[in-house]
């Protein structure tokens, strides 16, 4: 591990075929951006001036007041969650991690619908305290409504991103500081921290854009942002206008706020430099913290995790006895799911590698251009970037309209900077003169990723490829819109029953959509500890 | 990894390619593709019925209507769908404004009287639904609710209100306000509404659920909701009121089109037709309890007969109409 300038690399020159696999998945990306022009300048000089004034000014404070509030709030919950599932003796960690990660396949809208019925004004909490005199609680609705439910929903991005960079951090330099005499808590602080800095800010920088898009939490809180009035532009006049500008507003928001944290990222390298190979985490001992620590994980997997699943089965409860509940449809829509969810993920993985590749290694015009471009598209409402694939889709692929793979693209658009943040965080932890020690000895530059950095990148590929499956679990508009026709997928069947109000007939899939995700999550926990069996046990706290 | 890239996009997409939607001739076709704005638990057992009755498969796009009306709108001569099923006239207005919508044959048009289909013959009502009072049964008595929509400005229902001002159904109804009563009663009442503290909501399901729970005691919302969740909770603290010969209480329609691009204008017509047949309006009214818009069919006994209702003389597919409406609630501070 060394804090050297990263110059070695940036003189390097830049793979003709990685370049070009970047600059065209970066392109592929701004499709949306295009679509958001044509549409935008149709409004003409008098109507654009009349948005960017009345509408955009005022929806830039309260869209980035929230924005912030959440990421504060999701990075203080993720970072830790990160920390104590990962690299102390929290009793039954894996258990932990999975269960805290699970709130990334609640869709905002049915979390939204949940914490009112639990914690609106006259929701579940207040009916068990009105023995006490409690006639109402305090509103949910408004910015509190919504960044609660934000906060709940997002901080597992964080905590995947920090989680994977934790257990690839070099335990040397700890273990170094431990023979120096430094306590737990110094060495966390002095060692650890700034080691992650890259993977925090990727994970903050995935909640931050969450929040810039999200319609569902924001609509049922009743909190005005950015996505709420694009929507409302559609919903009232069909007004594709205004959203469009609406819409490119957002992006630009958006690529500031993501070339700030690049910005403050940068500058100094994070691989372990000493030969050997990777070492086992190491440990810490959480003594007297123990309970407080296994209290607060429990905390927050009540309120994220247990508080939906008490709401889902309540519903399903109610509609069971009113014999109103048809449980077998959503089997079809679970299998949809899957489907969606893999061919998307695959995609994901494929378009993110090299671009990851490219901006952890490379420096210049190309790897941050790229490395910006694949964000342009992430912070836009779901509806807005199917509707530009609906526009250039009918036109220049009639053949691809309207299938899975269409949908896939979709998907890529959406979430390709979850994965390429997963990657790229990884890969930065690689130290480039094992690659170059491969070339030396003969391998060529496929081969050498193919053997060297692709394993050495294994955590980050398994956290990327779960984020982007799970969100894709629980995506909406876009999957609405581009699907096939007749294909359903457990987030569609939530939606559906809702807005017919048929609560009880959500549960079921939404359930179902919380069991399905345990799955791969379990797949990705197991993956993770193949390389750590036997090992964890001796070096716990040590030294 | 240069190679891999290339051959695992095409297997993917030529694994999805087995998705698509395969072209029939004209003459017998085998399935249709029906993009409805309504949810699947409303109208996927009627549609079911249909599959049954006439072999022609159905191949259903559920969605948002504002949004499969936009993509319709996007898609212009490559859409897929071969009808368009839509919550409100609105989002039909908002297609046959772009020509988009086939002109629909006598037979059909004359089935459902003028009052609800498209003046130029693009897109028929399917079914009516009222606007009502949804009110909490504990906190309110049906001999408290108003006469009229006009009278929840009072103090009587100061906080007490709540409304989706973002809903299509309840945009129609400020619309239908503003021709009836004109445009300065409408402004009055909305800014008196919002000065009288009532909650704004995202939609008439939402609604619903917090007058069940007490939350608010009183929503303005379309009447087949309540039915919905009585449905799935029969012990729902919550009751209709229906408000007779009072614009607040106008009856709404949901239609569907055919387009224009579909190459199964023939089959999709049929569809149309079976949709606005005795056989499907019956069950739109006894399972759904939703207004038939045909004369040979009667409403559910459990509702209050349609002509008692308010059905003014306002075209809710205009979409200039619309538009007014939406400058007045964007004025007022609602939207």
């Amino acid at each position: 591990m060394s804090f050297s300038r990263k110059s070695d690399s940036s003189r390097e020159h830049i793979p003709v075929a990685l370049a070009a696999s970047g600059v065209i998945v970066a392109g592929l990306t701004v499709i949306p951006i295009v679509y958001l022009v044509l549409r935008g300048v149709e409004m003409g000089s008098a109507g654009i001036a009349d948005v960017l004034t009345s509408d955009a000014t005022r929806l830039v404070l309260r869209t980035l007041s929230l924005g912030f509030a959440v990421t504060v709030s999701s990075v203080t919950l993720g970072v830790g969650a990160a920390w104590l599932t990962s690299r102390t003796d929290l009793p039954r960690r894996k258990f932990w991690a999975v269960l805290l990660s699970l709130p990334l396949v609640v869709p905002s809208y049915l979390a939204g619908f949940v914490f009112i019925a639990a914690l609106g004004p006259r929701g579940a909490l207040q009916k068990w305290l009105e023995p006490f005199g409690v006639a109402e609680l305090p509103s949910i609705y408004g910015f509190q409504g919504a960044w609660l439910v934000l906060t709940l929903i997002t901080y597992p991005y964080v905590m995947v991103t920090v989680r994977a960079a934790l257990m690839g951090l070099d335990p040397s330099l700890e273990e170094a500081a431990a023979t120096l005499g430094d306590s737990g808590r110094a060495r966390a602080l002095r060692i650890v921290l700034p080691q992650l800095r890259p993977s925090i800010m990727a994970g903050a920088l995935l909640v931050m854009l969450y929040v810039l898009h999200d319609f569902g939490a924001v609509s049922l809180m009743r909190y005005d942002t950015f996505t709420r009035a694009i929507y409302t532009s559609y919903q009232g006049s069909f007004d594709r206008g205004r959203a469009a500008l609406l819409s490119l507003v957002l992006v630009t928001i958006a690529l500031l706020v993501v070339s700030l944290g690049a910005r403050s990222g940068r500058r100094t390298s994070y691989h372990r430099v000493h030969s050997g190979s990777r070492k086992a985490p190491y440990y810490e001992c959480l003594g007297r913290w123990k309970i407080p620590a296994v209290l607060a994980c429990t905390v927050i997997a009540v309120l994220s995790v247990a508080l939906p699943l008490a709401v889902c089965s309540y519903w399903m409860v109610v509609a069971l006895r009113a014999g109103a509940l048809d449980v077998s449809s959503p089997f079809a829509a679970g299998w949809g799911s899957f489907l969606a969810s893999g061919t998307g993920t695959a995609l994901c993985l494929i378009a993110a590698f090299p671009l990851a590749l490219l901006t952890a290694r490379y420096r210049g015009i190309v790897p941050t251009l790229a490395g910006r471009a694949v964000f342009s598209s992430y912070a836009l409402p779901g509806v807005v970037v199917a509707l530009s694939l609906v526009f250039f889709g009918t036109r220049a692929a009639p053949w691809m309209y309207q299938t899975v793979g269409m949908l896939a693209f979709a998907y890529l658009l959406l979430f390709l900077p979850q994965a390429v943040g997963a990657i790229r965080a990884s890969l930065v932890q690689v130290n480039p003169s094992i690659f170059e020690a491969a070339l030396t000895l003969g391998r060529s530059r496929t081969a050498a990723i193919g053997t060297v950095v692709l394993p050495l990148a294994r955590p980050g590929l398994v956290g990327g490829a779960a984020l982007v499956f799970l969100t894709i679990m629980k995506e909406l508009p876009a999957t609405l819109i581009l699907a096939p026709p007749g294909f359903s997928t457990l987030a569609t069947r939530v939606w559906g029953a809702t807005a017919a109000a048929s609560f009880g007939a959500a549960a079921v899939p939404a359930v179902l959509l919380l069991l399905l995700s345990a799955v791969p999550l379990g797949a990705m926990m197991a993956l993770e500890s193949r390389g750590e069996a036997g090992r964890s046990s001796a070096r716990r706290g040590i030294l | 990894m240069k190679r891999l890239l290339p051959i695992a996009i095409a297997s993917i997409l030529s694994a999805c390619a087995g998705q698509t939607v395969p072209t029939t001739p004209e003459e017998k076709p085998q399935s249709l593709t029906v993009y409805s704005g309504r949810s699947e638990e409303l109208v996927g057992p009627i549609l079911e019925a249909f599959e049954k009755k006439s072999g022609i498969d159905l191949k259903i796009k559920y969605a948002d209507t504002a949004e499969l009306a936009s993509t319709i709108l996007e898609e212009k001569d490559g859409s897929p769908a071969d009808l368009f099923l839509a919550q409100d006239a609105g989002a039909l207005g908002a297609l046959q404004k772009e020509g988009l919508f086939e002109k629909l044959p006598a037979p059909i048009t004359s089935r459902v009287p003028a009052k609800f289909r498209s003046a130029s013959d693009s897109w028929v009502g399917v079914t009516g639904r009222a606007r009502v009072l949804v009110y909490n049964t504990q906190r309110q008595k049906a001999s408290d609710m108003p006469r009229s929509v006009l009278e929840l400005t009072q103090a009587q229902y100061k906080g007490k209100v709540g409304w989706a001002p973002t809903n299509g159904s309840f945009q129609s109804f400020v619309t239908a306000l503003r021709k009836v009563k004109g445009e300065s009663v409408a402004r009055q009442w909305l800014e008196g509404m919002k000065a009288n503290g009532t909650k704004s909501y995202e939609k008439n399901s939402a609604i619903v659920k917090a007058v069940g729970a007490g939350e608010i005691e009183i929503g303005l919302v379309n009447h087949y909701y309540l039915v919905e969740i009585k449905k799935e909770d029969p012990s729902i603290k919550a009751a209709n009121h229906f408000f007779e010969g009072d614009v607040g209480g106008l009856v709404n329609v949901s239609g569907a089109g055919v387009l224009k691009s579909s190459k199964k204008t023939q089959a999709a017509l049929k569809l149309l037709e079976y949709l606005i047949s005795d056989e499907a309006q019956e069950k739109f009214a006894n399972a759904e309890f939703e207004y038939p818009v045909v004369e040979t069919v009667q409403a559910s006994s459990e509702l209050p007969a349609l002509d008692t209702l308010s059905q003014p003389d306002v075209d809710l597919s205009d979409l200039d109409d619309l538009k007014g409406t939406l400058e007045l609630l964007q004025e007022v501070g609602l939207l």
